[in-house]
């Protein structure tokens, strides 16, 4: 595939993929919380505080967004990792931060160990060729004025090292026949293409720079119900060819309880409840992780109101202006007096994963289908 | 009528009284510079007093022109409403002068859509834009409007509404916009309430409270309520039966439990087994090959045929009932189910 493998980093990483393959089996939803090495991507205590200014000529900062606030994940090799919550928790800032699209305003991002702020420029380039993203809205992020064939070989101007020039057609045919598009429509433009497709092109364009890392930004909520379970799949099978990692950050909970591993659920910029899939669907333990479970509309009639229906009151605060102590518990109806000056830590209280709950106690919100 | 106190509430099923609104045969089409549209070619149904139907399909399938021709807000040109009748409380709308329409249809079909920033106007407080309802169709005075607004706003579940009554559109999140729409949409205590992907653009939370919220008025109302969405989840939830539309046509149509449960169109069945479940795990998803049809052209014969894993082509097909050539009419498989297939009976297993 590439022309210069004798370098280190690219054997470290046709190692790594080995052995990533070797255990991530034949389907993505086989690995389970296992993830037996050592994270390959960690975020420590990751902040990012957009300022909030006022006045056209002499703009002046009256405040703060905490978009982000302080979240701490890791992500295993081969792993997927579900990010969930509302609109506006945060969840794509996390995955700027992550492609260093924005800069931290406090904390670290680790990857393979080393801290991505600190890293030289060589360094950066490569970790910005291994950890790739796509986006939500297949049309925004795809110019208009390129065709396929070059918006997927784009990278490699930048990362020349990966496809020598001659076969760079041919590549790029062979990479968009295995997304699932046609390679005769290699010279079409992003408006010749449907929804679906169109976010396959972007699946191309990432996996063109042989990333270790898709941070995948809602890469499905924008898609046709029948075409939504076309995408999840190829995105699985890839990950399986590949040993990819992905950070796969949604809004809706069933479409990321079935491709990830492990979950986090974000409220108002921090993360509230982490755990494996069967951790956090089966007994989640923070109020507002149940609340959100218990609104999922189930499709199935033999389940219909068998459901816990918990009914929030009111609405999101503010990120400019949270709560003190507890985010949720404007919101939460077992909050008490601490909640209001202490803000519980993400820590395991006796459930087998963490929560940030002064009074986490796992519920069974959603039934257990036994079919 | 028979509305039962279930926790789910409404009456699940089949007929609820006599029809409030009989659809029939409706077909629009949007003549555009490259060509026809063929929005909505042909669909049927009748909605009975405190009954939820709802119109469940992909993009595209004419769910919103539908509704739109049926609330007589389409955009004539482009819109042609080429056929059908729309009969409501004795009288086609469709045949009616402009004038009587209004009469008709405005104190007794109202409408909510999906994005209820658009729908309001930025410029009037949101009891102002209520109260407008109460003036301009029963003649109350500004005072006596804004104590009605008051009261709507309270109905639908606004904190404080005494306090908020003055406040402007921007001052209201997204799930409040969409209560002060319901308010609007209520106001005139309408028999019909077509409701337009209301909770689409909302959040998980906010949207169980707005559903929950149509639910109880619609109890305590016993207004027929015709529900158009994607969300098969929320169809599961909130109906009592369902048309399933594709390509602009009702390709399914039932009661939601027999329909979810034992789908007799390939279509439905692929939506079933396209979709995650939150319950379980669950194993590699079926999704359904190829992308919804293009309206401007849309495929001979069955107009699922090319995505149809059960289609019979040529010598394969039964004599008349070829995919790619014979169109299949919507038609009763079973009692109280009709489907659009040649080969239901098979789908199903009868
Ligand atoms: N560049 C920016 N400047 C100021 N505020 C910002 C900026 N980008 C994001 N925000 C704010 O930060 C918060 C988090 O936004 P973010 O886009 O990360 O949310 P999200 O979880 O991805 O939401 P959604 O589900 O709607 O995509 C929001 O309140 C948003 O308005
Ligand atoms: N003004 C217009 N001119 C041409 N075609 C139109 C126009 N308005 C709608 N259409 C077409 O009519 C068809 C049906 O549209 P409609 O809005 O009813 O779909 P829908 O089922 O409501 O989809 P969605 O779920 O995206 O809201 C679509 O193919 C659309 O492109
Ligand atoms: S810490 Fe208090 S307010 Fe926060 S979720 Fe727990 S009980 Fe509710
Ligand atoms: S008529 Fe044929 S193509 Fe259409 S849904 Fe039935 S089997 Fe499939
Ligand atoms: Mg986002
Ligand atoms: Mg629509």
């Amino acid at each position: 595939m590439s022309d210069d493998s004798s370098r280190p980093s690219d054997r470290d990483q046709e190692v790594a993929r080995a052995a990533a393959g070797a255990t991530t089996g034949s389907g993505a939803s086989e690995h389970g919380g296992t993830t037996a090495s050592e994270p390959l991507l960690q975020l420590k205590n990751l902040e990012k505080h957009f300022p909030l200014t006022q006045g056209i000529v002499f703009k002046k900062t009256v405040g703060h967004v905490r978009a982000v606030d302080g979240v701490t994940l890791t992500l295993g090799r081969g792993e997927t990792l579900g990010l969930v919550g509302e609109s506006g928790c945060g969840k794509s800032t996390v995955a700027k931060l992550l492609v260093a699209l924005e800069k931290p305003s406090d904390g670290q991002i680790l990857y393979k160990g080393r801290d991505v702020a600190r890293m030289g420029r060589r360094d950066l380039k490569q970790y910005r060729r291994e950890v790739q993203i796509i986006f939500q809205d297949p049309y925004a992020s795809l110019n208009p004025r390129m065709t396929v064939g070059d918006i997927v070989a784009e990278g490699w101007s930048v990362h020349a090292d990966i496809a020598p020039k001659k076969g760079r057609l041919q590549r790029t045919q062979e990479l968009m026949d295995r997304v699932g598009l046609n390679p005769d429509f290699v010279n079409r433009y992003p408006h010749q293409f449907s929804g679906g497709q169109r976010q396959r092109i972007g699946i191309a364009r990432a996996l063109a720079l042989q990333p270790e890392v898709i941070v995948c930004d809602e890469p499905v909520s924008a898609l046709d119900v029948s075409v939504q379970a076309q995408v999840v799949n190829l995105l699985e099978d890839l990950q399986d060819d590949f040993g990819l990692s992905y950070l796969f950050i949604a809004h809706d909970l069933s479409v990321v309880r079935h491709i990830s591993d492990r979950v986090a659920v974000m409220y108002l910029g921090s993360v509230v409840e982490e755990g494996t899939d069967s951790d956090v669907y089966g007994s989640p333990s923070h109020p507002y992780t149940q609340a959100l479970l218990s609104s999922v509309p189930l499709h199935e009639p033999h389940l219909r109101g068998q459901k816990d229906r918990i009914l929030l009151q009111g609405d999101v605060p503010s990120p400019a202006n949270p709560p003190s102590g507890c985010r949720f518990r404007t919101r939460c109806w077992k909050a008490q007096d601490i909640c209001a000056t202490e803000p519980p830590a993400l820590v395991d209280r006796g459930q087998g994963h963490p929560a940030a709950c002064h009074f986490a106690e796992a519920r069974s919100v959603v039934p257990v289908d036994v079919e | 009528m028979s509305i039962s106190s279930g926790a789910t509430a409404a009456p699940r099923g089949g007929a609820v009284g006599s029809p409030l609104l009989a659809v029939d045969d409706l077909q629009v089409e949007f003549r555009t510079g490259s060509g026809v549209v063929n929005a909505v070619n042909g669909i049927s149904y009748t909605l009975a007093q405190g009954e939820t139907l709802a119109i469940l399909g992909e993009s595209g399938s004419g769910k919103s022109v539908s509704a739109q021709a049926i609330m007589g807000i389409l955009d004539t040109p482009p819109a042609h409403i080429t056929g059908g009748t729309v009969v409501f409380e004795g009288r086609d709308l469709l045949t009616l002068p402009p004038e009587e329409q209004r009469q008709v249809r405005g104190p007794g079909i109202s409408m909510i859509f999906q994005d209820a920033l658009s729908a309001l106007n930025p410029v009037y407080s949101v009891g102002f834009q209520i109260g407008e309802m109460f003036r301009a169709h029963q003649g109350l005075s500004k005072k006596d409007a804004k104590r009605k607004a008051v009261e709507l706003m309270d109905r639908v579940r606004i904190p404080a509404a005494a306090q908020r009554v003055n406040d402007y559109p921007h001052q209201f999140s997204g799930g409040m916009r969409q209560r002060v729409m319901i308010a609007m949409a209520i106001a005139l205590d309408p028999k019909i309430l077509i409701a337009d992907e209301p909770t689409t653009a909302l959040d998980v939370t906010v949207q169980a409270q707005v559903m929950d919220l149509l639910k109880d008025l619609q109890r305590d109302t016993g207004m027929g309520l015709i529900l158009i969405t994607h969300d098969l989840g929320v169809v599961n939830e909130v109906a009592d039966n369902v048309a399933v539309m594709y390509a602009g046509r009702i390709v399914e149509r039932g009661t939601v439990d027999d329909v979810f449960s034992r789908p007799a169109m390939p279509y439905t069945e692929g939506l079933m087994t396209s979709i995650p479940r939150v319950e379980a795990k669950g194993g590699r998803l079926v999704p359904i090959s190829g992308q919804p049809p293009n309206l401007a052209r849309i495929p001979s014969g069955c107009p699922f045929h090319p995505r149809c894993p059960r289609r019979r082509i040529g010598a394969e097909a039964a004599p008349g009932r070829d995919c790619a050539v014979d169109h299949p009419p919507l038609r009763l498989v079973v009692p109280g189910r009709e489907a659009a297939c040649h080969y239901s009976e098979e789908v199903l297993g009868v």
